[in-house]
């Protein structure tokens, strides 16, 4: 990858993420359901993560030098698919194919139906131990790869998310990164309500993780985290991204009754609007 | 019962194999969550320190990490006590290794009520339905220690996700040592009755068998061990020629091979079946032995309802 298309790809993070926020919304209204809250909290992150962070070639899916991405909230499918038809991997029209019968598109990242997903998930709780061993894997095999996980903060409630944390601390896997999307609303509402999870940065430092809290919609912030994560060598990284249930979409944000419910066509027309294009608008 | 005669451990014949494969393929990984040395996974653990992963006592992220070196192209092998892997990481099992076709193999001990003195809440009676129910998952419950070791060949050879179920105690040896993915194993020829079996109760079903020869009764013995994918044609041969079908497991009656047999010999060759298993209840502590008397495994039930299906076929009095 030459240093000129980093950059000029990090220049144009944010114009990037607003296409994939359009994509999104405009999938979720031509599914008919899905989750848009989250996946518009966690586009910024991914964007960062696809367009520059991973090592990816969109002519190689399955190169064997890519870095892993495990997207243990798996219910973000969304921001996941319209980021990498955006980076080239599908093409954008096959976006509006979302949760149809027949679609590689499945409601939940699948890996059996669209190879260039890592790992299928959607039951929270899982991602994170797939991406450790992954991880795991490198390490044993020499290999420079890293292993990113994007998790949600719902999913910190989960046991086994906590179990899986805490193997990667005691094997120090310093080829491994945990990425909490920290919206701070889970389905029925704000997650420090319903079981609370902070303090969640002290929680992850305890589980042995070198950890960052940064702005999840401050692309300087999430690169500079990224950056900070490659040069920690002594174990894994977690960067504690502060985001915003709904980002970009101002009736949808903070509002959990937009964790999994489709816009309408009034809804997505106004959403459209806001993120500055329209819903008839082609794929440009 | 004299079980323990000429007995041997199904879980040292796994970790003895575990150890060859470990030298055939430099890439195998094996897991364990902290029962490594009653799995005996520990012997691969102690020649491969570098491919093992002790985890600690969580099973449900042990599927999952096992899931993500598989996903990288490895053989991971998996082990703890059945009621921790098919029961408390069933949906880690399913979603991450299942649904994921990942290439693990659960080698699950300690299954049914052989666990004996640990008692009900570690006796796992539903897990050949659990596992059995998962899309393209491989079941195989061998029968002996010769078995364990090649069934722990086979699962490794075959691609996709497997689940093994071996007992805790010690068990005579009832095959030849050969085992094929898929095929049943006829262990002794008959044409008045067929006992389907697995695992441990084979070898009270060939002593069953051996009674009712001394009564002129020729009974068929098959070693399901391959539950899934099963050999179907054996068994609608059985029930063609023999006519009745009498399967034993350690298992609950409910969701185990004596359903998966009624329900294929209902759909394509209609014969009686009757199941000598768990009755829909949870096991207890107690002798390990003396436990399958108490919940209806025992020799004298098997010759019972034996002796039931041959007067539904008309075959005595």
């Amino acid at each position: 990858m030459g240093n000129d298309a980093a950059t000029a790809r990090a220049d144009s993070l944010p114009a990037t993420a607003r296409r994939i926020r359009q994509d999104i919304v405009r999938m979720l209204y031509a599914a008919g359901s899905g989750h848009p809250g989250g996946s518009l909290s966690v586009t910024d992150l991914l964007t960062a993560l696809v367009f520059h962070e991973l090592k990816l070639d969109p002519g190689r899916p399955d190169w064997p030098e890519r870095d892993r991405l495990v997207l243990s909230k798996g219910h973000a499918a969304p921001a996941l698919y319209a980021a990498l038809a955006e980076r080239g991997f599908l093409p954008r029209e096959e976006l509006l194919t979302l949760r149809r019968l027949g679609s590689r598109l499945q409601g939940h990242v699948d890996r059996g139906k669209l190879p260039v997903i890592e790992a299928s998930t959607g039951c929270l709780g899982q991602g994170v131990g797939i991406a450790v061993g992954m991880a795991l894997d490198a390490r044993l095999g020499h290999r420079a790869h890293r292993v990113y996980a994007v998790l949600g903060d719902g999913e910190c409630q989960e046991g086994s998310t906590w179990e899986a944390l805490m193997a990667a601390g005691h094997y120090r896997l310093s080829n491994f990164v945990a990425i909490l999307d920290r919206n701070g609303i889970e389905t029925d509402g704000p997650t420090e309500s319903i079981l609370g999870i902070e303090p969640i940065g002290d929680k992850f430092r305890a589980f042995r993780f070198h950890t960052l809290e940064i702005d999840g919609h401050d692309f300087g912030q999430i690169l500079d985290a990224f950056a900070e994560a490659r040069r920690f060598v002594d174990g894994p990284t977690a960067i504690v991204a502060r985001t915003v249930k709904g980002k970009g979409v101002s009736f949808m944000e903070g509002q959990h009754g937009w964790h999994g419910k489709a816009p309408n066509r009034a809804e997505a027309e106004r959403a459209l609007r806001e993120l500055g294009t329209e819903l008839e608008a082609p794929f440009p | 019962m004299t079980d323990a005669r000429k007995a041997e451990s199904l879980r040292d014949a796994y970790g003895k194999a575990l150890v060859e494969l470990g030298e055939k393929d430099p890439t195998l990984v094996v897991l364990d969550a902290d029962l490594s040395g009653s799995t005996r996974t520990m012997l691969f653990g102690q020649r491969f320190p570098d491919r093992f992963f002790n985890v600690g006592v969580m099973e449900d992220t042990m599927m999952t990490i096992a899931a993500g070196f598989a996903l990288e192209g490895r053989v991971a092998f998996a082990s703890t006590f059945a009621v921790f892997a098919a029961g408390q990481a069933y949906n880690f099992v399913r979603q991450s290794i299942g649904y994921n076709r990942s290439n693990v193999k659960i080698v699950a001990t300690h299954g049914g009520l052989l666990v004996g003195p640990d008692g009900g809440t570690h006796q796992m009676l539903e897990d050949i339905g659990l596992m059995r129910g998962l899309p393209g998952m491989t079941v195989i419950v061998p029968a002996d220690a010769p078995s364990t070791r090649a069934a722990t060949f086979a699962v490794a050879e075959r691609a996709g996700p497997a689940y093994v179920r071996l007992t805790r105690e010690n068990l005579p040896t009832v095959t030849d040592g050969s085992f094929t993915i898929g095929r049943a194993a006829e262990l002794r020829a008959g044409t008045d009755l067929t006992i389907v079996g697995v695992g441990a109760m084979l070898a009270r079903g060939l002593e069953a068998a051996e009674d009712l020869a001394k009564v002129g009764v020729s009974t068929r013995v098959l070693d399901f061990a391959s539950v899934k994918p099963f050999d179907e044609p054996a068994l609608l041969r059985a029930a063609r020629d023999t006519g009745a079908i009498l399967v034993l497991e350690e298992h609950t009656v409910l969701t185990g091979v004596g359903a998966l047999v009624a329900s294929t010999t209902s759909e394509n060759y209609p014969v009686p079946v009757r199941r000598v298993g768990v009755p829909d209840v949870f096991g207890e502590s107690g002798d390990a032995w003396a436990l399958l008397d108490r919940y209806g495994l025992s020799k004298e039930r098997i010759l019972d309802e034996a002796w039931e299906l041959l007067k539904l076929r008309g075959k005595v009095q």
